[in-house]
């Protein structure tokens, strides 16, 4: 099978950094580069640079942005001021997750969405899809994808703020979480963003690929002189499921509710309305039906991976591993599946079935690793 | 550049043997583990199991893939090395020695001698 892969306007650079590239999302990227053990632990005790560049960049702006989007997005938009983003899901008509991204309020009308590589093509459906639908009567709004303009970097670890003083000087205002600081030079750089994706301080930045290469290079060069490494997808993705963040295809898809994926936090279901919010509403009335919860192997086995059966301590059949991995940090199998309500409490017996045996887990509380704060 | 070993036999899918010996030691090549990276996981075969030449028998995982291990020849699995259930790592310190995954007693003792040598072995991964 051919693909058509896109690639990082890093690609060369990671070629010369020894990277294994693989694919993902549509997109060829390093999945390690002196492996995933060491960048994992480089990022929970000292610091390490991701390409992002995959991520997707979408512009929403004019009067009516904020009323579009609050239609549009889970999260209450209109509690952002200017220079402050949230987490927020993007849904369908009947509650399933098309999409969670990070909405920043870059100036009073107009706003940043940063969402999952591979659903840039259904986020877009579903925006210009609703923007149609407006009536002329409602104020302007624009909506525009600088994704394949962009790319973007992920700084993240306890040293991140010595990486940023090394970059930008000693007196510039580092971006503290979700908070987002527009670029006064947007040609070199565009924005700053107080956000990541492996529950250590850090900062995530986008810039026009063009400038990206160097930007990376001067990166790679302050992270290693602060004891990191540059990190791929792989550490990306262990370092996300030891905090129980989900992951977009795995953990969430149009099949499941953001009140079953547990992130009820982030939706403001009692504004004004939004799409998917009768769904939820009747969703909550009646019940879960399932619930995302965290797990973890309480016996030595094999790691945990997505698909593998999950069953009651009695061995009734529950649902199956969405998420899952060994965890570097814990050292034992951690991950996450959608199961009934009878069996989300905290210390609930389970067995985890892997390659036709069964090994003993339970049910425990996200996240699964707390870092030092 | 990956060790290969003068005095082993290997299949294509990067198993070694013991030529002329039974029970002959199997592993993984150098090659091999470098490839998979962190090794975390060794799921050993049961002694006395009977396996063809081909077969699925043990699985290696690092932390991003499981990846099978196949018996290089026929025969009776005899021995496995239980060091690796408490230090799955020594696969990739020390892939053709400590790192052992299992002893097969060949059914046709002169069968590894029909799988690559080193120079073949090493011209298949270059």
């Amino acid at each position: 099978m051919t693909e058509n892969l896109q690639r990082s306007p890093l690609h060369e650079d990671h070629l010369a950094l020894g990277a294994r590239l693989v694919p993902f999302a549509g997109w060829e990227m390093p999945v390690q580069y002196a492996g995933l053990m060491a960048e994992h632990h480089a990022v929970r005790q000292n610091v390490g640079v991701f390409d992002i560049s995959h991520m997707g960049q979408l512009i929403v702006s004019g009067p009516g942005a904020e009323a579009f989007l609050n239609h549009a997005l889970t999260n209450d938009i209109s509690r952002l001021a200017p220079g402050q983003g949230h987490y927020t899901l993007l849904l369908n008509e009947n509650g399933g997750i098309i999409d969670d991204l990070i909405a920043y309020r870059t100036d009073p009308n107009t706003f940043l969405l940063i969402v999952n590589a591979a659903r840039i093509t259904e986020d877009w459906t579903q925006l210009t899809s609703l923007h149609a639908q407006q009536p002329d009567t409602e104020p302007l709004v624009e909506l525009a994808n600088l994704s394949p303009a962009c790319a973007g970097l992920a700084i993240q670890g306890p040293k991140s703020r010595a990486v940023f003083a090394t970059l930008f000087g000693p007196d510039a205002t580092y971006p503290e979480k979700n908070t987002v600081i527009s670029s006064d030079t947007p040609e070199d750089l565009m924005w700053l963003c107080g956000t990541g994706y492996t529950g250590e301080d850090g900062f995530e930045f986008f810039m026009p690929a063009t400038t990206a290469s160097d930007w990376f290079q001067r990166i790679v060069a302050a992270v290693q002189a602060e004891g990191g490494l540059p990190c791929g997808l792989g550490a990306r993705d262990t370092l996300r499921l030891e905090m129980g963040y989900p992951l977009n295809g795995n953990d969430l898809s149009p099949d499941h509710t953001p009140l079953q994926a547990g992130l009820g936090f982030f939706v403001a279901l009692n504004k004004r309305a939004f799409v998917g919010q009768p769904a939820l509403l009747h969703e909550k009335t009646a019940g879960l039906t399932r619930k995302l919860i965290g797990f973890r192997m309480t016996g030595t086995a094999p790691p945990p991976r997505p698909h593998y059966p999950v069953l009651s301590a009695e061995g009734q059949p529950l649902g199956e591993i969405c998420s899952g991995t060994l965890s570097p940090t814990l050292q034992y199998g951690i991950g996450m599946a959608y199961l009934p309500p009878t069996h989300t409490t905290p210390g609930t017996p389970l067995q985890i079935e892997i390659r036709g045996k069964t090994y003993p887990a339970e049910v425990t509380k996200k996240p699964f690793h707390r870092p030092h704060s | 550049m990956s060790t290969v070993l003068n005095h082993l036999r290997y299949r294509p899918s990067h198993e070694w043997i013991e030529p002329g010996k039974s029970p002959a030691a199997v592993g993984i090549t150098d090659h091999a583990q470098a490839e998979l990276t962190d090794i975390v996981f060794v799921d050993l075969p049961a002694i006395g199991r009977q396996v063809k030449a081909g077969d699925p028998i043990a699985v290696v995982e690092s932390v991003k893939a499981a990846s099978d291990i196949y018996a290089p020849v026929s025969g009776e699995i005899v021995g496995v090395n239980e060091a690796l259930n408490g230090n799955p790592g020594l696969i990739n310190t020390d892939p053709f020695t400590e790192g052992w995954i299992f002893q097969i007693a060949p059914s046709n003792p002169t069968e590894p001698d029909t799988l690559l040598d080193a120079e073949a072995y090493r011209a298949h991964i270059a």
